[in-house]
């Protein structure tokens, strides 16, 4: 297989490094380089200033509001996400009512409910953002006029005009968008447990909480921490850029008195409303600096041996 | 170590029951709270924009089918929807020859710098897109790609190729290399090896990855605002939430809601027809 070979390496990888390089990895590494000069990203006039957007930052309210926000999605994101999908897929496979010769069964129409709740994995972010942000309207939205058909009159929340509420509105819509994945993720990896463990520890008297933490968990833990991180990173990046950007109000988004801002809405606005590319590219290397130590706690808190089954 | 006795029939049966309707209740909460803004969507497109005020959640008087006429023509819902086909067909295209390209190279050959390769291939995976996004908006208007459909289906075939090529490398390796030698030795050439032997072979792999790179080339929200900005070349999603905010001041609540249904039905109806290589696809590529 040594005929032609050099050349055909070069001639298949050129195009792909071609495009990957310039699109993506160049621009990368501009951007930390940036991150040390005055550039307003309108003219092509700069100069180096050292670490200059570096302690601007430490002063920068609205970075660190963003920072705060990121975080608490971050940590919280995943959290809930998962909980709830690891709740349900439980409840699909192991909830039903105890069949003859079964130790475990799958509640009825668990393959219906699978189909539902991948729904909105299937959607556009931004379509889903503007359709909560109608659902989330203080007037006339679906919310608020559920809460009044149902007597709750004096209940009518701002939703998104509201900086204590806002952000939440925004976890809600991002939580609604991907529980049902993971529900489907964790289901496939519950069905492939042998039944036979779990008749084992039905047979010592384990309750079905015990079996879930004592069996379903451990053995899906793998899954689980990659979820985790793919979650994380959605907290981080283009999900939480769009939700917030299309529904919370005020200029470009970040809701009333930035109370919704995350760093990725704050690099935009900084380069693209504000002209100070170089100050958004330093708020960029403080997202990927996130970004990386958050990885590395999912990889640190997640290790644990790997269990053949 | 037993040190409570199983339960009796009785009060299996018992527990079965209770967590039964337990589960079965949390379980159609969560279904009625996925369906629920969906068909409250569906029902608003039909509706006068005087009853999306008045009563949002009461069923339209009659069926208005002119909010989805007038959203399609007036609103410029054909257009987008045009450029998004346009957009995404090249890049899907692209992105899967390419990628598998590279991933065939990487995963069957010893070469210097192929680890260095594959990992700067897979690195783009976890970075932040949007750190890259201000560089690249003048990288961009520097080659005179910004604002045009080509430029960004340049955009969208880099941004996809990290996962394809971390993917599709997985999947060439699991091949059996008896296959290609084979063909070889019969005198195919690499090139002719790889397109008529190979690719065929990775098929089941090709398929997830290409509904993978779909729905997220096609929801694409971010590259597209920051990188296409001019008002005829906007894809759906963008088009949509521009539409969303001149709609402030226009009012036309009703046209706006049918265009979201629109953009919301053909990946619907897609995902119905096709969910089990939809799904296969979409957990195979996310978390390999």
């Amino acid at each position: 297989m040594q005929h032609g070979k050099y050349r055909f390496i070069v001639g298949f990888l050129t195009a792909p490094l071609a495009i990957y390089g310039l699109f993506v990895i160049w621009p990368f590494i501009q951007s930390i380089y940036y991150s040390f000069t005055d550039w307003s990203g309108l003219s092509p006039e700069f100069k180096m200033v050292g670490f200059k957007n570096y302690t601007r930052l430490l002063d920068d309210e609205v970075f660190w509001k963003s920072l705060q926000h990121s975080v608490m999605l971050v940590v919280l994101l995943p959290l809930v996400t998962l909980t709830m999908a690891l709740f349900f897929a439980f409840m699909l496979n192991v909830g039903g009512r105890r069949r003859k010769n079964a130790a475990i069964a799958g509640v009825r129409g668990s393959a219906f409910y699978k189909v539902v709740y991948f729904f909105p994995q299937v959607l556009s972010i931004a379509i889903v953002a503007l359709l909560f942000q109608f659902a989330y309207n203080p007037n006339s939205g679906a919310i608020n006029s559920a809460l009044k058909a149902i007597g709750l009159d004096s209940v009518q929340p701002d939703w998104l005009g509201d900086p204590d509420l806002a952000l939440w509105c925004v976890f809600a819509v991002l939580v609604w968008c991907t529980v049902g994945f993971f529900v489907v993720l964790f289901s496939a990896g519950m069905a492939s447990i042998p039944k036979d463990y779990y008749e084992a520890a039905l047979l010592d008297g384990a309750n079905r909480i015990t079996t879930f933490f004592k069996i379903t968990l451990p053995l899906l833990w793998d899954t689980v921490q990659s979820g985790w991180a793919y979650v994380g990173i959605l907290a981080l990046g283009a999900e939480a850029f769009a939700v917030v950007q299309i529904m919370t109000v005020g200029p470009n988004g970040g809701g009333p008195d930035y109370s919704t801002t995350v760093l990725p809405l704050y690099v935009y606005q900084k380069a693209f409303r504000d002209g100070q590319a170089a100050y958004a590219t330093t708020i960029g290397v403080a997202l990927l600096i996130v970004t990386l130590l958050f990885v590395a706690v999912v990889m640190k808190l997640g290790r644990r041996e790997r269990l053949e089954y | 170590m037993k040190t409570t006795p199983a339960p009796g029939p009785r009060e299996k049966a018992t527990e079965g029951r209770v967590l039964n309707i337990f589960s079965h209740g949390m379980l159609i909460l969560w279904a009625f709270m996925v369906v629920l803004p969906l068909l409250w969507a569906v029902m608003t497109s039909f509706k006068t924009d005087k009853e999306i005020f008045s009563s949002p959640w009461a069923l339209p008087d009659s069926l208005h089918f002119d909010n989805w006429s007038r959203a399609w023509t007036e609103a410029n819902m054909s257009d987008y929807f045009l450029n998004t086909i346009i957009v995404v067909g090249f890049s899907l295209l692209g992105t899967m020859l390419l990628g598998s390209m590279a991933a065939y190279v990487l995963a069957r050959f010893e070469f210097p710098g192929n680890r260095f390769i594959y990992f700067l291939f897979i690195g783009g995976m976890s970075f932040p897109i949007i750190l890259a996004l201000v560089p690249l908006f003048y990288v961009m208007q520097n080659l005179s790609l910004l604002n045009t459909l080509p430029g960004l289906i340049l955009v969208y075939i880099g941004y996809s190729l990290p996962f394809t090529v971390f993917f599709m490398t997985a999947f060439f390796r699991t091949l059996p290399s008896s296959v290609a030698e084979a063909a070889f030795v019969d005198g195919a050439s690499h090139t002719r090896t790889f397109f008529q032997v190979m690719l065929p072979m990775a098929k089941p792999g090709l398929i997830s990855i290409t509904i993978f790179n779909f729905l997220g080339q096609w929801n694409q929200y971010m590259l597209p605002t920051v990188l296409n900005t001019e008002p005829d070349n906007k894809v759906l999603t963008q088009g949509l939430v521009q539409l969303a905010v001149s709609q402030g001041y226009k009012g036309d609540w009703s046209g706006l809601f049918a265009g979201l249904v629109m953009a919301m039905l053909p990946v619907l109806a897609a995902y119905i027809v096709f969910q089990r290589q939809v799904v296969q696809g979409l957990t195979a590529g996310a978390l390999k």
